[in-house]
């Protein structure tokens, strides 16, 4: 009987630990900027490259900052729904265009439409990676304060946004 | 034959022979060989099985810019690190730092080793108390 039971307990002791580890998806990295200020930023506007974008504009508002780039595939599938949330007017939308050529990211918008309130063009990717961006498109919101509140990894939708976004920003907003 | 060894040769050998960032970062050989081997230990972020050293993806090359921009300001190993850590977390670095939060990781196999050890002790202790029948009948080697 004795026998048994020290492999018994170590395998009850590993079950949890395993069952966490097939839950977790080993890709999605936290932030490392969660409850700390936004890195500082100042980029040259996509559409305006004689104006810029800076953690400045982040202040006093509770926004979102989205990393993009044309060549990113979810971030052609999110475009539709940031359209739809730029319309609704709940909230700004900053961006980072991410290592994209401005003739190309200029044209994408102007094809599918601009949902951003300003975007900062980062084409050499070092802004990205004071952000720690390790694939967009990436979502990060903002409070009021300028801190990082959350990052969601991968393209937006209606349903994760209403999962992961919006029970966060009443909490901001209250 | 000749033909289709070379082809053969080609298939297998071809992608050890792709170079990532083909030449010299540092004139130094001093500070290309502390780039390289810099380089090999930090992780890939988006291809997290691999160091930046041999990824090809947009974010690896970049680090490596950083990294090589960092080194020619004169920035320590603990400093690029630290550059890292803060970006991406701990996760980063191939052989993570002696922290808190690493802690588990660097004692976990002296656990498991000395764990194992005590385990390994008993069952031979336990066996020595057996007379050579009994050890048979648990399923060792019958004579």
């Amino acid at each position: 009987m004795n026998r048994y039971l020290l492999p018994l307990l170590a395998v009850i002791v590993m079950i949890p630990i395993m069952v966490l580890g097939l839950g977790s998806d080993p890709s999605n990295l936290p932030s490392q900027y969660i409850g700390k200020p936004a890195p500082d930023f100042n980029l040259p506007m996509l559409t305006d490259p004689s104006r810029t974008v800076s953690t400045a504009d982040l202040k006093g508002q509770v926004s979102l900052v989205n990393i993009w780039a044309t060549w990113c595939v979810g971030c052609r599938a999110e475009h539709g729904f940031l359209m739809d949330l730029a319309n609704s007017d709940i909230i700004p939308i900053y961006a980072i265009n991410w290592r994209d050529n401005r003739p190309d990211a200029l044209k994408f918008l102007s094809q599918l439409g601009n949902p951003y309130t300003a975007s900062g063009f980062d084409g050499d990717g070092r802004v990205g990676i004071d952000w720690g961006v390790y694939g967009a498109p990436e979502t990060f919101l903002i409070n009021s304060e300028g801190m990082v509140v959350y990052r969601f990894t991968g393209p937006l939708n209606r349903m994760l946004w209403e999962q992961e976004f919006i029970p966060r920003i009443a909490e901001l907003t209250n | 034959m000749k033909r289709l060894l070379s082809m053969l040769m080609l298939v297998f050998f071809a992608t050890s022979v792709i170079a990532i960032d083909s030449g010299q970062a540092f004139d130094d050989p001093d500070l290309q060989a502390r780039y390289e081997k810099l380089i090999a230990e930090v992780r890939c972020v988006t291809c997290q099985n691999q160091n930046i050293k041999d990824s090809s993806a947009f974010i690896a090359a970049d680090l490596r810019r950083e990294i090589r921009r960092m080194m020619g300001e004169g920035l320590s190993n603990d400093q690029i690190a630290d550059f890292l850590v803060t970006r991406y977390g701990d996760f980063a670095l191939y052989r993570p730092r002696y922290t808190g939060k690493t802690l588990i990781l660097w004692i976990t196999p002296f656990l498991l080793v000395f764990f194992g050890g005590i385990v390994i002790a008993r069952i031979v202790r336990h066996r020595m108390t057996l007379s050579i029948d009994e050890v048979s009948d648990e399923g060792g080697p019958a004579q």
